[in-house]
């Protein structure tokens, strides 16, 4: 009772705070970033504006009548019951004022559907549940993840401003260029959305959509998956940054760098606590969603690593899962969207944390060894 | 089917079978009614635990009650239940009632399969609750389940969903199949098809629409079931087949789905504001019109549900200009409704007051659909929380409603006693606020940016989604309110008239019966004289 | 009798229907060829165009992807080509079995935006067909195309994609049934 008085208490305030500040953001669609997004933004508010007009017209006539014709005393009602002239007379009306809609709507859809060429391409591949960015001119690419803590989540740390809407990696991209997006999904239908470039497009296996954008500002744009993918699709936002072209190329040449350096650390000599250090964080970004913070798993559906004959003892068939995937279940094959650095580490801090060096042999695996595992397939 | 016919007449003048094998028997169509209506209204209350649930869960932003698995199962199934559960055996529920005697027949054309439609239902569902406590949990795909969510990452438990739908299929078919040859058959002499109450010529466009429409789903699933089970590849891409063409496939059941849930709420409420208008319809053939044409514009405009599939331009044109299209048809019934209250004399009790605002909120839900319709807009919309605020708009103060006002309207006839008055207008009013404070400010968290379906959300949604659980709270217990009404009115209520409601009597053949309506209505068919006014 | 009559004509409009939830499969694939829905292309056809026709510069972008336990790699030789609408091109794509077991893939095609994949015309493809590697097995495969000069001005690039789907099962499972 009492928390009820309290959160009615702090809902007031909320709600007064909100319009005292006039949070008309709050409340509308964002104009957005881009050209085509503030013209989709005034089409949005013409058609507004227009149901707003009708809404008001009919809910006052509405009480109007209720008013006026409440019965009364002495008062006969009339016995009319039909008029073809004011039947026809609002049919053409309404048809009218659909025509004035459907004008405005046709030449912004006509704009948005442009199908030239881009100056980059971004081949953008929804996965349960993160988004894979792939510069195609390039040919580099990574994964973005959420980056909101699972204590944020579960209420045991405060929440900040972008709670839910934060990646490890946000997708960079230039101002001034077209950027040309090519959609696809890996594994169910997932949509891409930035309300600020007004793009949604849905992503979906085996096929390849498009979208584009121009951005004139650089700017920070938050965004989110709006195609239900199963139990964590509310927790694979979407962050584009977009930046001057200058820095963007900076960027595009580390990128680069980065993927050379990835080749040579693998020839690097590993300590235990180095490979654990980057294990626990691999581990904490792409394990914890499905085998938990201790290890134990949700089982039957995703097995617990604690005690597990093969995280104990058979390091060839550990690697071989994280490499391959495992056929009918949920574990997916890492071996492109981890590096070999992090698929040794994580696979190394597996067989050392949770006791289960003490029970099992703890043997630890180093890049080189991922590197030949690839190697021996080719 | 005549020894159906003829066994009927053999206990024509034997009043009910005593206990529980009277309703298991049953082919008596106000005994299945009732059963129709208590299916749905317990239904609704598992149904709105659910919405409780999720409503609880995005209380505050971060994890509160539920898990995000949960969260889904809760999701797909509040989504299927309240369809499939709740509004769909709730109008077949008044027709059953109501059609026999608004045409003046003495009982449904085929009774026992009318008893047969009944009793699989509450099969159905069963074997769809039961899901949740099988391995893997119950259906967590969403409503419109699409492939592949629905197929190669689903759940086990996918096939008894598949089942569950397949028979909640094969009831509505043959209780719409029942309700045509009814009405096509049954009517007394002189009711012409273009003399016949608002809410028969309704239901008759509904059924026809559902035996259209039902078996293109169970088509749809069992495609799915075929690709799960027989390594077929209908939706799957690997093998040549398409995801899209599941939604395609879907939405062609699923948006005239969507008007059966609310057709028969036009004919409901164009008798209640009639009768407390004390006045007749406003324009009763361009109603029947507006209805039938809804109806057919309901088969091309399936793909406006899928602007963001990807579909090239003509397609994405063609498809908003039908959808723009059903405005028409849609607002003649909206200003027919005002001309009949136009110069009446209007009282307003609680069927009235649901009535009216059926059409007040329904006019907004209508307006939002104006503004989905349009294609590069929708872009925005799509999959938001503006999409849950509309078909909110249009399915709880639009159908809903219509249920309610028609309870109220018609339990009397039923019972032969009246419900409490003022009870009756407490639960409107607790309804009508906690409705406007639950789906109101949805349309703002969609339009800010918040999407559908997902079990946490960002900061800036905060306020605006407390306010909706307060409100979705307050509308759940005003809903027990109703149970409570009901109960009180067949145990405690005051003796109901034969008219019931003023100048009643001129406005159908149900209100020339007795209160509570003989077990068996008709014996002979009523004359259409009796009615002055039965255009 | 009248109400036997109408139940049956009912009951027959139902089989109808359900019938035509099929023929929808069949009917979408025809709506697909006409309007290039979802970028759904036909399998390889032989097309040559009059060397008179004028032609123009189009952007062709090559996408790969693997789906969901897909562990092959597949990569074509080059992201992107410049291509002159009405000529013969040629692109590779080789695919290589990472995993020490045989496995059978098909690759999916699609071309983007949709209402180009009428005007991609390959006249020599893998699409819908297998790939059987051994473990280890690498296969280099062409792709030889055209671009229709009717191509649209307003389309300057086409994206054309493979998604690669495992089958290895379900191949065993339509094996085992003949």
């Amino acid at each position: 009772m009492f928390r009820a008085i309290k959160y009615s208490l702090s809902l007031v305030a909320a709600l007064t705070a909100n319009f005292s500040f006039g949070a008309w953001d709050d409340l509308n669609m964002s104009p957005g970033a881009t050209q085509l997004s503030q013209e989709i933004f005034g089409l949005h508010m013409t058609v507004f504006y227009v149901c707003l007009a009708i809404g008001i017209a009919v809910l006052l006539a509405m009480a109007f009548i209720l008013f006026k014709y409440r019965k009364k005393e002495g008062v006969k009602p009339a016995d009319f019951d039909d008029s073809t002239a004011l039947e026809i007379t609002w049919t053409v009306l309404f048809a009218l004022i659909l025509i004035v809609l459907a004008v405005p709507a046709t030449s912004v859809m006509i704009k948005a559907y442009d199908d030239q060429e881009g100056d980059i391409n971004i081949l953008i591949t929804g996965h349960q549940w993160k988004w894979q960015y792939e510069y195609i001119e390039d040919e580099v690419g990574f994964f973005s993840n959420l980056s909101t803590s699972l204590d944020k989540r579960n209420n045991l740390a405060p929440k900040d401003e972008n709670y839910l809407l934060e990646v490890d990696e946000p997708l960079v991209i230039p101002t001034n260029t077209r950027v040309r997006f090519l959609i696809t999904a890996n594994d169910v239908i997932h949509s891409w959305w930035v309300p600020d470039f007004a793009i949604k497009q849905d992503a979906i296996p085996g096929f390849v959509n498009t979208g584009w954008t121009y951005v004139n500002e650089p700017g920070v744009f938050r965004g989110q998956c709006t195609e239900l993918c199963g139990q964590y699709h509310g927790y694979m936002p979407i962050v584009v940054k977009a930046v001057s072209p200058e820095e963007y190329s900076t960027f595009i040449n580390d990128k680069k760098q980065a993927k050379i350096q990835q080749a040579l650390l693998t020839e690097k000599l590993w300590s235990t606590s180095e490979l654990m250090e980057i294990g626990e964080a691999t581990y904490q970004k792409n394990c914890v969603a499905c085998h938990q913070v201790g290890g134990r798993g949700i089982p039957p559906v995703f097995p617990s690593l604690v005690g597990s004959e093969i995280v104990m003892r058979n390091k060839a068939r550990h690697i071989e899962i994280l490499m391959e995937g495992v056929q009918g279940a949920a574990m997916a094959s890492y071996a492109e969207q981890l590096t070999e650095v992090e698929i040794a580490a994580v696979i190394t801090y597996t067989r050392q944390a949770w006791g289960n060096a003490e029970t099992g042999d703890g043997k630890i695996v180093i890049p080189k060894e991922i590197l030949d595992y690839k190697n021996n397939k080719l | 089917m005549s020894a159906v016919i003829d066994s009927h007449h053999d206990d024509h003048h034997h009043g009910p079978a005593k206990g529980f094998s009277r309703w298991l028997y049953t082919t008596n169509h106000k005994d299945i009614g009732s059963m129709y209506l208590w299916f749905s209204l317990v239904m609704l209350f598992i149904g709105g635990a659910m919405a409780m649930v999720i409503r609880a869960e995005l209380f505050e932003p971060g994890s509160q009650i539920v898990s995000p698995e949960f969260y889904n199962q809760m999701v797909t199934n509040h989504g299927l239940i309240m369809v499939f559960g709740v509004i769909m055996p709730a109008f077949v529920g008044f027709a059953n009632w109501m059609i026999p005697m608004q045409i003046g027949a003495p009982d449904m054309a085929l009774p026992r399969l009318n008893n047969l439609s009944f009793w699989i239902l509450p099969v159905a569902f069963g074997i769809l609750l039961s899901t949740f406590f099988m391995e893997g949990g119950a259906p967590n795909f969403g409503w419109t389940f699409y492939a592949p969510l629905s197929t190669e990452y689903a759940p086990p438990t996918v096939t008894f969903f598949i089942f569950s739908v397949h028979i909640m299929g094969a009831s509505s078919i043959m209780g719409s199949i029942n309700i045509i040859t009814t009405i096509l058959n049954m009517r007394a002499p002189g009711m012409t098809l273009m003399k016949m109450p608002l809410f028969v010529w309704s239901w008759f466009i509904t059924a026809y629409l559902l035996i259209a429409v039902m078996p293109v789903l169970a088509g749809a699933v069992t495609m799915m079931l075929m690709d799960i089970h027989a390594g077929t590849s209908f939706f799957k891409a690997g093998g040549g087949g398409d995801p899209v063409l599941f939604q395609h496939i879907f939405w062609f059941f699923g948006h005239p789905e969507v008007y059966i849930m609310i057709l028969p709420a036009f004919g409901i409420v164009s008798h209640i504001i009639e009768t407390f208008s004390r006045k007749p319809i406003f324009g009763y053939s361009s109603m029947v019109y507006a209805i039938a044409s809804i109806a057919l514009l309901s088969f091309v405009v399936w793909a406006h549900h899928m602007f963001t599939v990807g579909m090239p331009i003509a397609g994405e044109l063609f498809f908003m200009y039908s959808t723009m299209l059903i405005a028409i048809p849609t607002g003649v019934k909206v200003f027919n409704w005002l001309s009949t209250m136009f110069k009446g004399s209007l009282t307003f009790e609680t069927p009235m007051l649901f009535a009216i605002a059926f059409v007040a909120l329904f006019t907004i839900g209508g307006l939002s659909g104006i503004m989905l319709a349009i294609a590069p807009a929708d872009f925005q919309y799509h999959d938001t929380y503006f999409v849950v605020a509309h078909f909110h708009y249009v399915l709880v103060p639009g159908a809903l409603f219509s249920l309610l006002a028609a309870a109220y309207y018609w339990i009397p006839k039923w019972t032969g006693k009246m419900y409490d008055e003022t009870l009756g207008k407490v639960h409107f009013w607790m309804s009508f606020i906690s409705v406007n404070l639950t789906f109101f400010p949805m349309h703002f968290v969609g339009l800010a940016g918040m999407p559908r379906r997902i079990p946490d959300y960002a900061m800036q949604f905060a306020d605006w989604n407390m306010m909706v659980s307060v409100g979705a709270f307050l509308f759940g217990i005003s809903q027990l309110l109703f149970l409570f009404i009901v109960l009180k009115c067949i145990y405690n209520g005051k003796a109901a008239t034969t008219e019931v409601w003023e100048g009643a009597k001129d406005r159908g053949f149900e209100w020339t019966v007795d209160s509570p309506a003989p077990y068996h209505t008709f014996s002979s068919p009523p004359s259409m004289e009796s009615l002055k006014s039965s255009s | 009798m009248e109400a036997r009559k109408s139940t049956l004509k009912l009951i027959l409009f139902t089989f109808g229907m359900f019938g035509f939830g099929f023929a929808l499969v069949p009917l979408y694939d025809v709506f697909c060829d006409i309007t290039g829905l979802n970028g759904k292309v036909t399998g390889p056809t032989i097309t040559t165009y009059d060397q008179e026709i004028s032609s123009r510069e189009v952007k062709i972008t090559f996408v790969t992807s693997n789906n969901k336990q897909m562990p092959w790699s597949f990569k074509s030789s080059s992201p992107q080509m410049k291509v002159e609408t009405g000529q013969d091109y040629l692109m590779d794509f080789t695919f290589t079995n990472t995993t020490d077991k045989p496995m059978i893939a098909q690759a999916v095609p699609s071309v983007s935006p949709g209402r180009g994949a009428r005007y991609f015309h390959k006249t020599e493809c893998f699409c819908f067909e297998q790939q059987f590697l051994a473990a280890g097995e690498s296969i280099t495969i062409p792709v030889k195309f055209i671009i229709d000069p009717e191509l649209p001005d307003d389309i300057s690039s086409l994206a054309l994609g493979y998604t690669l789907f495992d089958v290895t099962e379900e191949f065993a499972n339509l094996q085992a049934k003949n």
